[in-house]
Formats: structure tokens, C-alpha cells, sequence
């Protein structure tokens, strides 16, 4: 298992190399000049353009351009931001951390209550609280997050006045629920529906007859028999869904204002700014990396029958 | 058991991985700061990361140029009827239009402590035409004689000085022009002629970022994507002296969430409402709800290279015009935020008149009649380009169902993702038909809408509309010896565009902003920004 791991671990080098050639080449490829950009619709002067794209080494042919990138990379700079003129790394240290609080708000309550409400519907499928279940997640998965961020916002900030609409610029924990709440939304009904259907499956399996044939107590039986069999599939969503959680948060960003790198992303992807959205997907790619590897050894965790050498 | 084993195994991966990418995901905000608070007698308003540095000469979009204004002071600003106020300067005169001597108010200082002197000036504006600089606003200085010394178009500058700058003693100093410029005094409204501290050029880079200017109010912070904020300064001498203490600079993801705020009074004053809030914003904020009209103007011009406009006859144009319903179309579609043009030039501008015309009418049967006499329009169809990310869908798709419905030419959108690619298309000569054009002044000067847009040499003629008559009239108007007459000149250049039609005038722009409860006194400027030295608690 050492060497499988290790192996993993290796392999996330070229995969890390190719998607930020690849995100390297897409930035490349959009129309629109960011250094004349910058101008708007104001006089440009050429020279002057030339000589700043000069200066930022996009004046170089593009493999030249990302050999320089990757060699900076691994002295550690990610380069500069052509507008700011600020460090990309800095820029991304600063929208990262509000990201990952959010992120890790959302997964835990996904997790406690998405797995929760399924374990509750599953164990009597069918039944009117199944059906309820099913109903509400449905409502979850077809109600655009947009729409329901400003349902959360407008009733909990202005109805209730129990919270202010948007976080402030230093959020508190008790500022990012509300945000977390809505952007675990769609995940949690998909987990709801994941741990619902294999719990309904498995509780009627074998083993688990078994299992209570053998008079074990029934918290037992759930708890470990029944939730290990059923949480396989369920963990394989959790582990994109951390990337997805981090990455595609925008329109819960931007209703919310919370400065993150989704709207990091968005942003610099408007100003053609490449080096940060090159750094960014770089970094969120890594985290899907790193998830799916820890998503892999969890099978063997939850599944003793499936190793790796 | 052989579960516990590889949790042990997954537990390890994990770190190692983390530890690896360095995301260990820790929060790196340091101690808690409570930023969230306003300082007492501060104003907030949505304003968001300036795209560059804090430089003067560097900043051309509305964030930067907002803090710009509140940190740095020019020779003269304008009230809200376009007129001229002096600020840092006692008086700024010339008898020829090319030789200007600037007299300074005594006693002003940076707030460093340092004298604002005429060199101040005079370094400053040297530094910021310099190539080497590369400052977005160098073009600004091209009037001034020896610009082609320090900003040569290839190449290394001659020098590091224009020669027409000179200081005659600590508090006055004269400015030789290449040219006459009759209207050169409006153009030192700009923010871009504002003076600098020595301490500047010891380190740009670092100054950029903790500016220290002249101006009403000094720097305190600026935590980058969140929050700019500026102290009132309480040894300024100008006339446009804060009123509050403070400013607060607040950026905002979207308009909606701005609004939010200040509908919870968390946020004072917002400059723009979002379409998503427009029909009810009057009535949240009452008193607090900002309507007005500035002097800016959208329209639509044609690529005189596209296949569509090539040599097309002005009569096509003029009957395109008259074929737009601009009433309706700003009543419904917009929502009453623009105004229906009645000029080439918005009317907060010097020289702004009424056109002998009704070529900016609707009247669908005199536009039919004209389309044909001119020749129509090749295949009969053409589009118009704008930029998908800026809100401009829905009238450009109401322009071209006015325009079919009137005259029966085919019409259709152009639609490029964002301002970048729509740029990339005008300066490439790649514009298929109409390209939007939008236009806020920058000097309350009639030649300010119809010189930089319309002659054959200007930088934002992107239409590469070419007329020698008109360039002609527009010489006339340099040459003027003074600026009445130099506005009565580019008059006569409005009239003859009517029949030349390098543009569509399309509608003004209007400010649809507010404030809330806790302050007052919120104006509008010529260009449409608010006035926040004016700004009072309540």
C-alpha cells in the first residue's frame, strides 16, 4: 500500500504539468489583449504597450512563455498580475483562505446532514418520510443556487434581521453559515439521495440479515455493518465535491460577497489576466488530486475486500 | 483490523500531499482584525479594486480614479454645470492660447508636510510623459511643446524633460504649448495632472500602493480586493474641503450585493443600481434614490471598412437613425436610465446645442424614403457588435427590432464575450457593421466628444470615419484664439456631422444610484461620479 500510494503521489506530476499546459494554452487561445485592455476605450499608445508586454515577457513565443512559467513555479513565484502589478501568490494567499473556511463549512454540513436525512430515509424506504425526502431534495437539485442565495438572503436578513445580508470584510464563523448553507445545498441533496438509495439497497443484503441474526445491537448494525457497505458511492461524490465546493462557488461568492477564488477566477479570467487563473486551477487541481487519492484509499477503509499493492 | 491499517495509510497520503502543495489549508489571516466596523463620521461607497496601482497618470477607470480624486488635488476642478473652479492653482491665464502661466495658491502642502511648488508640478508631468514610465495617461501631456523629446513613438526618449514646462519662482510657472489650445485649461481637470511628492521618486512601485497626495484626504489603508480607506485632512485649504471624516472604499462582487447593504445601512452610497433593482429603488431609498443625468453619450458607429459601410451614403445612416425609437426604448427596455440623445454631445458640456434636424427623431416613413435615396444598405442587413458582459443585449436586440420593423433592413447583435475581445475586434479593424460606442467626457468641452472620436487621426476613431471637410473645420477650431471661439468653431463641426454621420447618437447616460439613512448632501459631478469631500453624516 506504501508503494500505491507513493505511486499515486508521483503521477500527480505529469498530470499537474499537462493540466497547466493545457489551462496555459486555453488562456492563450482567448481573443482580447489584456495590456491594451487596460486602456478601455481610450487612446492607445503602441509603443508603450509593446514595451510593458516586453517587460512582463508576453512578447515571447507561448512555449517559451510557459517554459518561463513552469521554471518560475518551482522557485516558487507564480508570477505578477499585469494590472495590480501584485504578486500572484499574494493575490491568491489573500482570496484562498475565506475559500477553503467556506468549503469546509459546506462539506461538514453536507456531510452531517446530507448522509443523515438518507441514513433517516433509507432505513424505511417508501415511507412518507422517504417521500418527503425525495421531495425536498428535488426541489434542492431544480432551484438554481442564484435564486435560492437571494430566498436565504432576503428571509434571513430582512424578514428575520438575524444576520447581516453579506459578510463583512474580516468574516466571523457566524457569517459563513448562512453562505455555507446555501452553497452545500445541491451537494447535499445529491448525498441525501446517494446514502438513501444504497442504504435501501444494502439493509435488505445478506450480510446484514446476518448480522442480526447474530443478535448484534442495532446501532451496531447500522453504524458499521450497514454504513460501510453504503457510504462507497457516497464517498466518491464527497471527493469532487470538495474541488467543486472550492472552485465553482461564484454565484454563492458574488451574492454573498465574500472575496474568494471563485470570483478570483472570474474576474481575472474577464482581464485575461493568465498567470492567475493559471495559478489558481493549478492549485484547485491538486486538490482534486489530492482528494481522489484519499477517496481511493477510503474504499479500502470502508471495504476491507479491496486492496491495493 | 485491516481497516485501521490503510486508514493509517490514508492519513499519511494526505499529509504527505498537503504538505507537498503547501495547501494545508490553514487560515493565514493573521489576528482578527474587525475592519467590518466604520469609524465614526466616515462615508462608505461601492467602489471597487482599482485595476492599478494608486498613480495618477495610470489610472483611466472609474475605482482607481474615484480613491485617485479623494488623495490628490490639480490646478482646477469642475462644479456640477461643467464650469471651472480654481483649486490648487490662484489663477491659471494665457493671452495667446499657447503660452499658459499657472500662479499657485501659497501655503499648500503634500501630506507629508512637503510645499506643493511649481515643480512639483513640473517633475510630476515629466515623469508621467516619459515613455519609460509606460503611464496609461502620457497622451495627456502630448500637447505640451517637447512631448515628442520624452515620449518619442519608437525608441528612447531624448530626454527626461519637456521643454515647454518652466518654473518662474516657487509658486508659478508657464506652460508652452506645440500648438494653439484654446480649451488647454479644461484638460487640467483631469486627474492626471495632479503634482507629486520628492518622496515618489525614490521608489514608484511602493508609493503606488501608499500614495500621498495634495488632496482632501490622506491615505490610511487599503486591504486589496476589500477596502480602501482614506482620513479626512484637516490641514487642506481647498475649496472642495471633506465635510465627513473619512472615506471608506468598499468593494463589492456585484451591484445586488452592494445594494443589499445599503438597504440594511451597512453600505452609505451605491453608484450604480442593478437592473434587478431599478423598478423598486426609488421607493427603498425615498429621499436617498440619485437620478441624473451626466455628461456622457452612447452610440452607434459604423465601420467605415466593413463590408456593410464601406462608402456607404450618409442618407443610409441618417435614415437608420430616424428609424430607432429611442422614447420607447428608453422608457421600457432601459428602464428610464438613459435619456434619447438630441446631439452629437450630452448637454453638461460647453457648446452643446440644438441640431437644426430631425435626423434623431423616429419617423419610419422619412427613413424608408432615405435608405433608398441613399442606396440602401449592401444585402440589406448588417449587425451590431457589443461587448455580452456589459448589459447591452437587450436594447441593442431592441435598436435592431426598431430598425427591421421601420424599414424592413435585416439586423442583428454581434455579441463578443467580453470588453477585452470587443476592443480586440474595433483595433483590429474587424468590426462587421455598427460597433457600440460609449463615450463619459473627461473636460466639460464640446470638442471632447467630437475631436477625440471623430478626427481622421484621433486614437478612439475606431470607425476610421475620414473626412477632410471635417477635419478642416476642426483645425479652424484649434487655431481659435480664444475659447468661445473655439467652442463656437466646433459647433459648426456638429452641424457638418449631421450630414457626414460618423456615429448614431443613441442616449445620455444617468446616474441611478442612492444613499441611505445615515448621510447626506450626496451630489453628482459633470462626469457622473458622486462628490464625497460633500458627503455629511447625519
Amino acid at each position: 500500500m506504501g508503494r500505491y500510494v507513493a505511486r499515486r503521489l508521483l503521477q500527480m506530476i505529469p498530470v499537474f504539468l499537462g493540466s497547466t499546459l493545457l489551462v496555459f494554452l486555453m488562456m492563450y487561445a482567448l481573443p482580447g489583449d489584456p495590456v491594451r485592455a487596460l486602456a478601455g476605450e481610450q487612446h492607445v499608445d503602441a509603443s508603450q504597450i509593446a514595451a510593458m508586454k516586453a517587460s512582463l515577457g508576453l512578447d515571447k513565443p507561448i512555449w517559451l512563455q510557459y517554459l518561463n512559467y513552469l521554471g518560475n513555479l518551482f522557485q516558487g513565484d507564480f508570477g505578477q498580475q499585469i494590472g495590480t502589478q501584485r504578486p500572484v501568490a499574494e493575490v491568491i494567499s489573500e482570496a484562498y483562505p475565506i475559500t477553503v473556511r467556506l468549503a469546509i463549512f459546506a462539506f461538514v454540513f453536507t456531510v452531517v446532514a446530507g448522509i443523515s436525512l438518507g441514513i433517516i430515509a433509507g432505513l424505511k424506504a417508501e415511507s412518507i418520510r422517504d417521500r418527503g425526502l425525495l421531495g425536498l431534495t428535488l426541489v434542492l437539485i431544480s432551484m438554481p443556487s442564484f435564486v435560492l442565495g437571494f430566498l436565504v438572503q432576503y428571509f434571513v436578513a430582512f424578514e428575520l434581521g438575524i444576520a447581516k445580508p453579506n459578510v463583512s470584510l474580516e468574516p466571523t464563523n457566524g457569517e459563513l453559515i448562512m453562505p455555507a448553507i446555501v452553497l452545500a445545498s445541491l451537494s447535499l441533496a445529491y448525498v441525501a439521495r446517494l446514502t438513501r438509495t444504497s442504504v435501501a439497497e444494502n439493509i435488505r443484503a445478506d450480510y446484514m440479515r446476518t448480522a442480526v441474526a447474530k443478535g448484534l445491537p442495532r446501532r451496531r448494525v447500522i453504524g458499521v455493518h450497514l454504513m460501510r457497505n453504503s457510504l462507497i458511492p457516497v464517498v466518491t461524490f464527497l471527493g469532487t465535491d470538495i474541488g467543486a465546493l472550492m472552485g465553482g462557488a461564484i454565484v454563492t461568492e458574488g451574492i454573498f460577497n465574500i472575496k474568494g477564488v471563485g470570483s478570483l477566477v472570474f474576474e481575472a479570467l474577464k482581464k485575461r489576466e493568465g498567470a492567475t487563473v493559471v495559478g489558481v486551477v493549478t492549485l484547485l487541481v491538486v486538490v482534486y488530486l489530492v482528494c481522489s487519492l484519499l477517496v481511493d484509499l477510503l474504499y479500502a477503509v470502508l471495504d476491507p475486500r479491496i486492496r491495493y499493492a | 483490523m485491516r481497516g485501521a491499517k490503510s486508514a493509517k495509510w490514508v492519513a499519511g497520503a494526505a499529509v504527505i500531499a498537503l504538505a507537498a502543495t503547501a495547501c494545508g489549508g490553514g487560515d493565514s489571516d493573521g489576528g482578527k482584525k474587525n475592519t467590518s466596523g466604520q469609524p465614526a463620521g466616515y462615508v462608505s461607497i461601492d467602489v471597487g479594486e482599482p485595476q492599478k496601482p494608486l498613480m495618477p497618470a495610470d489610472t483611466n477607470e472609474s475605482n482607481g480614479s474615484y480613491v485617485i480624486q479623494s488623495l490628490f488635488t490639480q490646478l482646477l476642478d469642475f462644479d456640477d454645470k461643467g464650469e471651472i473652479v480654481l483649486t490648487n492653482a490662484e489663477s491659471v491665464e494665457t493671452e495667446d492660447s499657447k503660452t499658459w502661466t499657472v500662479k499657485l495658491k501659497a501655503g499648500w502642502k503634500f501630506h507629508n508636510g512637503e510645499a506643493v511648488t511649481a515643480q512639483s508640478y513640473i517633475d510630476a508631468w515629466n515623469w508621467y510623459a516619459n515613455v519609460k514610465n509606460a503611464q496609461q495617461n502620457a497622451f495627456w501631456f502630448s500637447d505640451i511643446k517637447g512631448y515628442a523629446d520624452v515620449h518619442p513613438e519608437k525608441g528612447d526618449p531624448k530626454s527626461d524633460k519637456m521643454s515647454g514646462l518652466k518654473a518662474v519662482d516657487d509658486t508659478t510657472f508657464t506652460i508652452e504649448l506645440t500648438d494653439k489650445v484654446p480649451y488647454f485649461n479644461y484638460k487640467l481637470g483631469y486627474a492626471t495632472f495632479a503634482p507629486l511628492p520628492k518622496v515618489f521618486y525614490d521608489d514608484p512601485k511602493a508609493f503606488g500602493q501608499k500614495p500621498i497626495g495634495n488632496g482632501p484626504y490622506t491615505f490610511e489603508k487599503w486591504t486589496h480586493k476589500k477596502l480602501i480607506q482614506v482620513r479626512a485632512w484637516p490641514e487642506y485649504q481647498g475649496p472642495n474641503k471633506a465635510a465627513n471624516k473619512g472615506i471608506q472604499f468598499k468593494n463589492y462582487s456585484t451591484v445586488e450585493a452592494a445594494y443589499q447593504d445599503v438597504i440594511s445601512g451597512n453600505l452609505d452610497m451605491i453608484r450604480q443600481v442593478g437592473p434587478r433593482d431599478l423598478p423598486k429603488y426609488k421607493t427603498d431609498l425615498g429621499d436617498g434614490a440619485i437620478d441624473q443625468p451626466y455628461a456622457a453619450i452612447q452610440t452607434l458607429v459604423p465601420a467605415f471598412y466593413s463590408k456593410s459601410f464601406k462608402d456607404i451614403d450618409p442618407k443610409v445612416l441618417q435614415g437608420l437613425s430616424m428609424a430607432i425609437d429611442r422614447d420607447t426604448i428608453t422608457k421600457t427596455v432601459l428602464n428610464g436610465t438613459r435619456i434619447p440623445a438630441t446631439s452629437f454631445t450630452p448637454p453638461q458640456v460647453k457648446g452643446n446645442q440644438t441640431l437644426d434636424s430631425d435626423i434623431l427623431k423616429y419617423n419610419p416613413a422619412k427613413a424608408k424614403e432615405l435608405i433608398k435615396a441613399g442606396g440602401g444598405v449592401p444585402e440589406n442587413k448588417f449587425t451590431i457588435q457589443y461587448n455580452a458582459d456589459g448589459g447591452h443585449k437587450e436594447w441593442v436586440t431592441a435598436v435592431c427590432e426598431s430598425i427591421r420593423n421601420a424599414t424592413g433592413v435585416e439586423c442583428t447583435g454581434d455579441a463578443k464575450p467580453d470588453f477585452p475581445t470587443d476592443l480586440e475586434a474595433r483595433d483590429n479593424d474587424e468590426v462587421k457593421g455598427f460597433y457600440r460606442g460609449g463615450w463619459v467626457a473627461d473636460y466639460p468641452v464640446n470638442v471632447n466628444f467630437l475631436k477625440e472620436l471623430y478626427h481622421s487621426k484621433a486614437e478612439s476613431n475606431n470607425g476610421r470615419f475620414n473626412d477632410k471637410e471635417v477635419d478642416a473645420l476642426m483645425a479652424k477650431g484649434d487655431k481659435a484664439d480664444s475659447l468661445e471661439e473655439s467652442v463656437a468653431a466646433y459647433q459648426e463641426v456638429e452641424k457638418k456631422l449631421v450630414e457626414k454621420m460618423p456615429a448614431i447618437p443613441l442616449w445620455y447616460y444617468a446616474i441611478n444610484g442612492g444613499h441611505g439613512k445615515n448621510v447626506d448632501n450626496v451630489k453628482v459631478d459633470f462626469h457622473g461620479d458622486l462628490e464625497l469631500t460633500g458627503v455629511t453624516t447625519k
